[in-house]
């Protein structure tokens, strides 16, 4: 039942990556991508690759996903629980330190605890288990249909425009609307726009406040602009927001210090540790999130070419296109697994555990098939990332360079 | 008679209290339940899933052992008779299968579990005092009459657990309880609550036993009154409950039919309805709330069978990554196209973009 690509269709000439408006995702095919074929065009970093090779590493991929599948059991249930648990334990016990933050260790205390609870909370547990990573347990309690996030995005509509936009479409220009979020200009690829020159601040910007960029994100304000989303649709979804944000602002920087005022005369500095807390989760969240598709290196990919795509390419689509941080099992956790992008992009079902130990594999493959496997520590990547968004504010071409280029001609 | 079966009601006041409690709590805990929370050091807290921890675990016969729970405050006490679904976590994966309680209304649920199967085996032989178990509140229309009658139980093989609860409730409470017990197994050993019930038959006079060990006696006819005439003379004017394998079950029940005494029978079934795997798939596909039914092969996914018919169905990516999809099985066997696996539990959410029938499915959508 898998729709393959018309292979005797005329190649059309990959024209400039301009991106269309977006029909609403995946009309077209439905079920298991083919195993055999090719896309109208391979990436050019994958272009020494045959066919035949392309369904191996297809077919490979495969088996390492099939053996975990196989392993898959109460080791994962418990190390899901274990980190619910720490999590749990880190808010709670965060919350109530900042009751009495009127003295400083309890701010620190109580500030750090709630932060890297949320971080937990947000990233290793709610974004795997939003990806339906832990669905096979069967608990309704970490279910990807029932699981709501310390974030002030409602988990519902994030998952559309994650699950199932980006990760279908990863580095799709004109499909995949992570590129850039709508405000900002992270590829080459896409055309350059005055207001990009505001990049770097709008960057710096989101930084802080990245749960509320997400939110409004996931709105989609633009698709109902361009007629793809229906006033109905953005309505319920903008009264969800509200509903969300109100009983978040409420908990956070009402309720909290209001409690913290009342029990220790800690109402300020409540609200300066919760403030805190969400601004560090947002910094932390936004750096590692960045890291995963915009360092240099990674790839962007232009509707027309992928058209026809096979597994493989599938596969190797989500390899080119993202990029990994090293570092240690802490910092894995900490980053949700999400430093494991590259596997999270080939497997996103897969128990975000795992991904430490698929690692290893993959880069074997891509280093077999002579693939990139783009990684480096958080620091080196970040910097590439702000770097590139730094660069990008300016047009690809600056007027004196693109004389120059016709001088020469 | 009533109040007794149906055990104690709950303090309503202590409830409101515990709940207003909840709700304040939950100011400062949204969007999590604090439920969530107060688990760190109440194993049995939950918001969206009844648990209950286990007090005793009592071997019965060499291959079946009583599971005693303490439940969660949300639980509905049973009224005796009645089932509930037990869920336990095998390699990570809950599972979950209908257990009739044995233990008598108002007393602490339990369970007797025969090791027969992949889950009641791992009850059986791995439950330990203090594990957390699942539970679904108790149902079932198999209980006692609202009014005193004279009983005639017919149970076999672990048929027996939901009328133990009966008897339980009703011979040591009741004394103008008149029930007769005619309860059969493969012998002695493999004989449910022997020693428990000839206790009860030696005190209370209301409960006459008779224990019918099939290896050497033969299994009752039900072909003709002939074996229920000699065991219960009576058994016409008595209201009866029958429990056992299907085929006592269908026996039984043409027996009271043909004697023009169907209402006076109240059968419990167990429906094991085992989704055969057809092979080379394909099936028919019935979505429920469309109310509308296809014939498909076995590599179109659920999904496109679906909209083809003019279902409207979740989708998202449709390549089996964003589970948008999820629709849940109401019965029947789908095989995942990427893996070949197929699943049939029923109330499972499956990703109908990559799965397709393998055999007929049910599906609610």
């Amino acid at each position: 039942m898998t729709i393959t690509a018309d292979q005797t269709a005329a190649k059309p000439a990959p024209g400039p990556l301009t991106p269309a408006p977006i029909p609403p995702a995946g009309t077209k095919r439905t079920g298991v991508l083919p195993t055999q074929g090719r896309p109208v065009e391979r990436p050019a970093a994958a272009a020494h690759l045959t066919d035949q090779q392309v369904e191996e590493l297809g077919d490979e991929l495969d088996a390492i996903r099939d053996e975990v599948l196989a392993q898959r059991g109460a080791q994962d249930a418990a190390y899901v629980r274990r980190m619910i648990k720490i999590c749990r334990a880190l808010e709670v016990g965060g919350r109530a330190t900042l009751l009495f933050s009127r003295f400083k260790p309890a701010f620190v205390l109580g500030t750090g605890a709630l932060a890297v609870g949320k971080i937990l909370d947000n990233m290793e547990i709610g974004h795997n288990v939003l990806h339906g990573q832990w669905d096979w347990m069967r608990d309704p309690d970490i279910h990807s249909t029932t699981y709501e996030w310390d974030f002030v995005a409602p988990a519902r509509g994030w998952q559309h425009t994650h699950n199932d936009l980006h990760h279908t479409w990863t580095n799709v220009i004109g499909k995949d609307r992570d590129v850039g979020y709508n405000i900002l200009r992270v590829s080459e690829d896409q055309p350059w726009k005055l207001r990009d020159l505001g990049n770097p601040f709008v960057n710096l910007l989101l930084a802080p406040l990245f749960e509320w960029g997400i939110a409004s994100y996931d709105l989609e304000w633009d698709m109902v602009a361009a007629g793809f989303k229906s006033k109905e649709a953005f309505k319920k979804d903008l009264n969800a927001f509200k509903k969300k944000a109100i009983t978040q602002v409420l908990k956070d920087y009402i309720a909290l210090p209001l409690a913290g005022a009342v029990l220790s005369g800690s109402g300020r500095r409540a609200l300066i540790g919760t403030l805190s807390a969400n601004a560090i989760r947002n910094v932390w969240a936004h750096s590692v999130i960045f890291c995963g598709h915009f360092p240099d290196g990674a790839e962007f990919f232009s509707e027309e070419m992928i058209d026809g795509e096979t597994r493989g390419d599938w596969y190797i689509r989500q390899m080119l296109g993202s990029a990994n941080l090293s570092g240690s099992r802490i910092f894995h956790t900490m980053t949700g697994n999400l430093s494991h992008q590259i596997e999270h992009h080939c497997f996103p079902d897969l128990p975000s555990n795992r991904y430490i130990e698929v690692a290893p594999k993959v880069r074997a493959l891509c280093d077999k098939y002579g693939l990139n496997y783009n990684t480096g520590p958080l620091p080196k990547q970040l910097a590439s990332t702000w770097k590139k968004i730094c660069r990008l504010a300016l047009p690809n071409e600056l007027p004196w360079q693109r004389g120059r280029a016709a001088a020469t001609a | 008679m009533v109040e007794i079966l149906h055990g104690k009601p709950i303090t309503l006041s202590c409830m409101g209290v515990k709940s207003a409690a909840l709700r304040a709590m939950s100011v400062f805990t949204t969007p999590i339940p604090p439920e969530e929370y107060l688990r760190l050091v109440n194993p049995l807290a939950s918001s969206r899933q009844l648990r209950g921890v286990v007090t005793s675990v009592t071997p019965e016969t060499p291959t079946s052992a009583t599971i005693t729970f303490r439940p969660g405050s949300r639980w509905q006490p049973h009224q005796a008779g009645q089932w509930a679904r037990v869920g336990v976590e095998i390699d990570g994966v809950r599972q979950w299968r209908s257990y009739s309680l044995s233990a008598p209304a108002g007393a602490d649920p339990a369970v007797t579990v025969t090791a027969i199967g992949r889950v009641s085996t791992y009850l059986v032989r791995n439950t330990k005092v203090g594990d957390i178990v699942f539970l679904a509140p108790p149902q079932g229309d198999f209980v006692l009459p609202a009014g005193p009658r004279p009983l005639l139980m017919l149970t076999a093989g672990s048929g027996i657990t939901p009328v133990m609860s009966m008897i339980r409730t009703l011979v040591p409470r009741r004394k103008d309880a008149d029930v007769v017990l005619v309860h059969s197994s493969r012998d002695r050993t493999a004989s449910l609550f022997t020693d428990e019930l000839q206790e009860l038959a030696a005190e209370h006079p209301g409960l006459h036993l008779v224990h019918r060990y099939t290896t050497d006696e033969g299994r009752i006819s039900f072909a003709d009154s002939g074996d229920l005439d000699r065991l219960c003379p009576d058994w016409r004017s008595r209201k009866a409950y029958v429990c056992g394998p299907t085929e006592m079950l269908d026996a039984a029940h043409a027996l009271w039919e043909r004697t023009g005494l169907p209402d006076t029978l109240t059968v419990e079934r167990f429906n094991t309805a085992l989704a055969p795997e057809v092979p080379g798939g394909g099936g028919q596909i019935t979505f429920e709330k469309s109310d509308k039914q296809v014939e498909v092969d076995g590599s179109t996914p659920l999904l496109l069978a679906g909209e083809e018919a003019g279902v409207i169905m979740p989708s998202g990516c449709r390549m089996g990554i964003c589970r948008t999809c999820l629709t849940p099985l109401l019965s029947g066997r789908i095989r995942d196209l990427r893996t070949g696996e197929t699943h049939d539990d029923e109330g499972e959410l499956i990703q109908t973009c990559i799965s397709a029938a393998a055999g007929p499915v049910h599906l609610d959508c």
